[in-house]
């Protein structure tokens, strides 16, 4: 009480006093503790929020490069379009939500208010398309067919329009040189997901949500590279969005162009010849069937034999990649992906599986060498092989007597390969195999690539399927619930048979199958990317040649050429011995084997051809016709579904694109200066001084002569 | 040095301006400067902050960057001048006056429910005086309520008649504390009154049983006016945003969301005066007036907030300490009264930007724009200092 002068107050009153004061102090402190806590300890977390907070990105998309053919004809490039666009920011701050501003704009471009405003809508769970889904600072295109006459409308009357722009944009365009579509190759673009944004989020090359991505072909395996990077403005915003300060942001770099292998000559020509057979074989009635062939799809490859390089690719039916440039319509994707559409988008050479049927015969040629039977030994070719009560013909049920593995070959001899088959597969323990098989002619298909992708620089490659033991149980595995379960059923139709058998004894390889594997049916499919690889390695020594589309990257200044050099992929299960004799063989069939009826007058001492066809039967439908062929320059490999043998429906098309590649008039002579590409282009195309690349382009009129080429 | 200077009348002559403020017993020795200083410094910091937080909102300052700045600064000088009256005044005399006081606020805080009411911010507690000019009369109840129940309550023990203040005359205080209490309808005003009247009791010497009593008082009306659903939709979503910010982030928590993201985004250093995106891009409402610690958290850092903090520290220990050395209960319990209320609204105003404490419509003391706020906060000094200069010499 010392210090404290006389006040006359009770110690009651000091007491609370001090308990105030201790009171009040504690608050003080709390809030000082408070604020370290926020600011010191947590300060980092709140200012990136604080960033997320006021900073608004507009995106200016880069100009996505072109995909050029071997000759630097563009297959894929940009044009410029007039894009209106509305910024959504600048009508919502209307007092009308820029109803009247879009009333006008509608009546410029022949729309009504209402097709216009649901563009300008913005997406979300509740909102169904059409809808923006990108960033609502982000200038929203609403048409990208603008006429010069209504971008000069809107911008000449600027003060009816604010908030609208009507500019030249870069849009895609997919110009089909000589009429090569080459769709399912290229690819296409459509908006990015919301998913993918999220998954792209901390890669080195993140996306916006603006952006086109590829979704198949070469669109989408070379999307890093064509895409190149968009710039970002960042604006400062404020709590209204206005804008108030332009923060640091980045330049859009044009994304690199690819060039490929592909000759958009050679391209268009492979695509109207393989649509030819296929309406020619409608034409033809099926013997077996006895109605029309469908023809109902095919697809036809040309390679390069040395290197894998794909010089064409076409797959039938396709579609028109511009259908999905500026979006693509409910009705239109119907008809693309629907289930009455057939499935254009497939592309059938990478995708498309059938059984190879006699095209599969150099692969069980070289397995039975493998397996120790002498190539040159002789192999009694009947007319039929029995098993049991079973009898497997013939083609034709013609016998040759006793024959050679070549001979085999070259008149396409089944009860050879059948009897190779049974053998090895009585070798292997029958139907209580060993414990390690030697399955000498399935390991010789699993060596020529066949079961697994090969790897080809496009997305979504199948496998196909070699039905060795280990597949036969895994299915077995996989399926026996149902095929017990159709056993059971009273019905006595072929579908019940085979389930019961499944069902009991799925898990085995049966003598049967080993037997009709061994001329490429039964349950192997192949896909004709994978035939083109097995054939190459004949033609080139022995080398498993990966297929490659791609040939170089060259950034948009021309300055950096990336090249994409070809790849291989091991070696055929073959001798060099072996590989000599099958194409020595393969050459005997079109000088004097199956298909040398569709090679008459072909000039063998210049240009060596080789060949084998194949027809191969799949169960309900009717017969899918192969041809494979190759020289030392050109592996073709063509297949039809449903369109009967493969001499008779593919051979002529095949025939047509030599002629076109190697100049071989009718009458069998060559000239020179008509052929297209008599050897493989080696060089790219040429880059000109400010980095473009320029094109070699052929007269249209002698690349329609070869494309139109009729049929003999 | 002249030839004058050995006159020796001239060594009187210090007994100038100089000596007279030197002076043991003048005004300017006698006065608090710490609790003058640090509230004039809490001005200086609040004039910055609120220019900062209105330089570029158009819509209010009608583009003029500079009009809040002044308009803040015009307040603070009327409330030192205020205080200066209330100084030459002194409390003393009030003790005899307060009635005037008492029944002038009770008219203003009334005539908000005239025509020339006014509702801000959905609270209906101001005048409109026209041209611009609003006025908030429950800030000077704030004023008249403790003054009141300190003359009621000190005026026995005063006299040495009793040694505590008996039932009636507590009684009497808190009839005349409730009758403005009952007219004002804005909740912040409200609660920081209850608390003025807690403080006023506790320091008068009533008996424990009224404390808890009014302890228990509040707790039952809070709950009983909770119950029978007297708040308004927007007072029940303030609580509601505090008891989970991230119930709306959009509607009712988008203010304490903002608010915290502004002041943790600041750090320790804080992003500079001027500097700040919360604040440019205006994304905190209220942001000159309740939020004005934003700005501050934001663009000053933890050190700025901690600065404006000790400020107000400093304020509320003199205070504590004028309280302490009262001669008299009526200063003591008006000091208290002026501590409980200071302590409070600052409490609540930092800790609702902090995000520990609902919202509630309180301006910072000094700090926030607001002029009658500000008028209030000065007229306490008045007393604070008119309370301080009284007191013996001898401390």
């Amino acid at each position: 009480m010392s210090n404290i002068p006389e006040t006359g107050r009770s110690s009651r009153v000091t007491i609370r006093l001090v308990a105030l004061q201790i009171i009040v102090f504690s608050l003080l402190l709390t809030l000082g503790g408070r604020l370290w806590y926020l600011q010191v300890r947590n300060g980092e977390e709140y200012e990136r929020e604080a960033a997320g907070n006021h900073v608004q990105q507009v995106v200016q998309p880069a100009t996505r490069g072109a995909i050029l053919d071997a000759r630097g004809v563009p297959l894929a490039d940009n044009e410029t379009r007039l894009v209106v666009s509305a910024s959504r920011t600048e009508l919502m701050r209307m007092k009308d939500r820029g109803e009247a501003v879009l009333t006008r704009l509608a009546d410029v471009l022949d729309l009504s208010y209402r097709e216009v405003a649901e563009k300008v809508r913005l997406c979300d769970a509740q909102t169904p398309q059409p809808c923006w889904n990108g960033s609502p600072y982000q200038p929203i295109p609403i048409t990208d067919e603008a006429t010069t006459q209504q971008a000069l409308q809107i911008r000449e009357r600027a003060e009816d329009f604010p908030g609208i722009t009507a500019e030249p944009t870069a849009v895609r365009r997919y110009p089909a040189p000589y009429k090569a579509g080459t769709s399912q190759v290229l690819g296409y673009l459509s908006p990015v997901t919301d998913e993918e944004v999220e998954q792209a989020r901390d890669t080195d090359s993140p996306l916006l949500r603006s952006d086109q991505v590829g979704r198949f072909g070469l669109e989408r395996t070379y999307d890093r590279q064509l895409r190149g990077k968009a710039g970002v403005t960042r604006y400062e915003v404020d709590k209204l969005g206005r804008v108030i300060g332009e923060a640091e942001g980045d330049r859009a770099m044009a994304g690199a162009s690819v060039v490929t292998s592909i000759d958009s000559r050679v391209q268009a020509i492979a695509e109207k010849q393989l649509d030819k057979a296929m309406k020619q074989a409608r034409n033809e009635v099926d013997k077996i069937t006895g109605r029309p062939y469908e023809a109902d799809s095919g697809a036809v490859v040309v390679m390069e034999t040395r290197t894998g390089r794909v010089v064409a690719m076409a797959s039938n039916p396709d579609y028109d990649p511009n259908a999905w440039v500026g979006g693509i319509s409910g009705k239109e994707y119907a008809r693309l992906t629907g289930k009455d559409s057939n499935f254009p988008l497939l592309n059938r050479a990478i995708q498309g599986q059938a059984p190879p049927g006699s095209i599969f015969k150099i692969v069980s040629s070289a397995g039975a060498v493998n397996a120790g039977y002498p190539f040159d030994g002789r192999y009694n070719c009947g007319a039929s092989y029995s098993l049991g009560n079973q009898t497997y013909r013939n083609f034709e049920s013609t016998g040759h007597g006793p024959i050679s593995l070549g001979r085999a070959l070259e008149v396409s001899c089944n009860t050879v390969f059948y009897a190779l088959g049974h053998q090895e597969w009585r070798k292997d323990g029958g139907i209580n195999p060993k414990k390690k098989p030697n399955e000498y002619l399935y390991k010789a298909a699993k060596g020529f690539g066949l079961g697994s992708p090969t790897g080809i620089d496009l997305p979504s490659e199948v496998s196909g399927r070699i039905p060795d033991r280990e597949w036969k149980q895994k299915y077995w595995e996989l399926n026996k619930n149902a095929w017990c379960k159709q056993s059971n059923s009273d019905a006595d139709d072929y579908v019940t048979r085979l389930a019961k058998e499944n069902c009991v004894e799925g898990m085995n390889l049966r003598a049967g199958d080993s037997i009709i594997y061994a001329i490429g049916q039964g349950d192997t499919l192949v896909t004709p990317i994978q035939m083109a690889t097995a054939y190459a390695s004949i033609g080139n020594g022995g080398k498993l040649v990966t297929p490659t589309v791609g040939k170089a990257v060259i950034s948009p200044d021309g300055r950096h050429i990336e090249e994409i050099k070809p790849r291989s992929h091991g070696r055929a299960p073959a001798a060099k011995r072996t590989i000599a004799q099958i194409d020595e063989a393969l050459l005997g069939v079109t000088t004097r084997g199956t298909a040398a009826w569709r090679f008459g007058n072909w000039p063998h001492d210049d240009i060596p051809i080789r060949a084998k066809t194949g027809t191969a039967q799949v169960q309900g439908k009717q017969t899918t016709s192969w041809l494979a062929t190759y020289t030392d320059d050109y592996t073709i490999v063509m297949t039809i579904s449903q369109a009967g043998t493969g001499s008779g429906a593919s051979g002529p098309a095949v025939r047509n694109i030599y002629d076109a590649l190697y100049g071989v008039l009718p009458d069998g002579t060559i000239d020179r200066k008509k052929a297209l590409l008599p050897e493989p282009q080696r060089e790219l195309p040429r880059i000109g001084e400010n980095g473009d690349v320029k094109a070699e382009r052929t007269k249209k009129s002698i690349v329609a002569e070869w494309r139109d080429a009729e049929f003999e | 040095m002249s030839i004058h200077s050995f006159d020796t009348a001239r060594f009187e002559r210090p007994k100038s301006l100089w000596a007279r403020l030197r002076a043991r017993d003048s005004l300017a020795r006698r006065l608090d400067w710490p609790l003058l200083l640090s509230a004039l410094a809490l001005c200086v910091i609040g004039s910055l902050l609120v220019w900062s937080a209105t330089r570029n909102r158009t819509e209010l300052t009608g583009g003029d960057p500079h009009l809040f700045l002044v308009k803040h600064v015009m307040n603070a000088l009327i409330g030192i001048a205020l205080a200066a009256v209330v100084l030459w005044v002194g409390h003393r005399r009030l003790r005899s006056a307060w009635w005037l006081l008492y029944v002038l606020a009770l008219i203003l805080v009334a005539l908000v429910y005239t025509p020339i009411g006014a509702t801000i911010n959905g609270e209906r507690a101001w005048l409109n005086l026209g041209g611009g000019f609003f006025l908030q009369p429950s800030e000077f109840a704030k004023v008249t309520v403790p003054l009141a129940m300190a003359v009621v309550l000190a005026a026995k023990v005063d006299a040495g008649d009793r040694e505590h203040p008996d039932h009636r005359t507590v009684l009497l205080a808190l009839v005349l504390a409730a009758i403005p209490i009952a007219v004002i309808a804005d909740l912040g005003q409200v609660m920081v009154l209850a608390v003025i009247v807690l403080g006023v009791l506790l320091a008068s010497g009533a008996s424990n049983r009224w404390v808890f009593g009014l302890i228990t008082a509040a707790v039952a009306g809070g709950v009983a006016v909770w119950m029978l659903d007297l708040l308004d939709e927007y007072q029940i979503n303030r609580f509601a945003a505090f008891a989970n910010p991230a119930l709306d982030p959009s509607g009712v928590g988008y203010n304490t969301n903002q608010a915290r993201i502004a002041i943790g985004s600041g750090g320790l250093t804080g992003k500079g005066l001027f500097q700040g995106t919360q604040t440019t891009g205006q994304f905190v409402p209220e942001q000159q007036t309740d939020f004005i610690f934003t700005v501050a958290g934001e663009e000053l850092g933890f050190l700025g907030g901690a600065l404006i903090i000790v400020l107000l520290g400093v304020v509320m220990w003199r205070a504590c300490r004028i309280a302490m050395e009262a001669t008299d209960l009526y200063s003591t319990i008006i000091a208290a009264g002026v501590v409980a209320w200071f302590a409070f609204q600052s409490f609540e105003n930092i800790g609702m930007a902090l995000g520990i404490m609902p919202v509630a419509g309180l301006p910072l003391p000094f700090v926030s724009y607001g002029g009658t706020s500000m008028f209030a906060a000065w007229i306490a000094v008045g007393l604070l200092q008119s309370i301080r200069i009284q007191r013996p010499l001898s401390a």
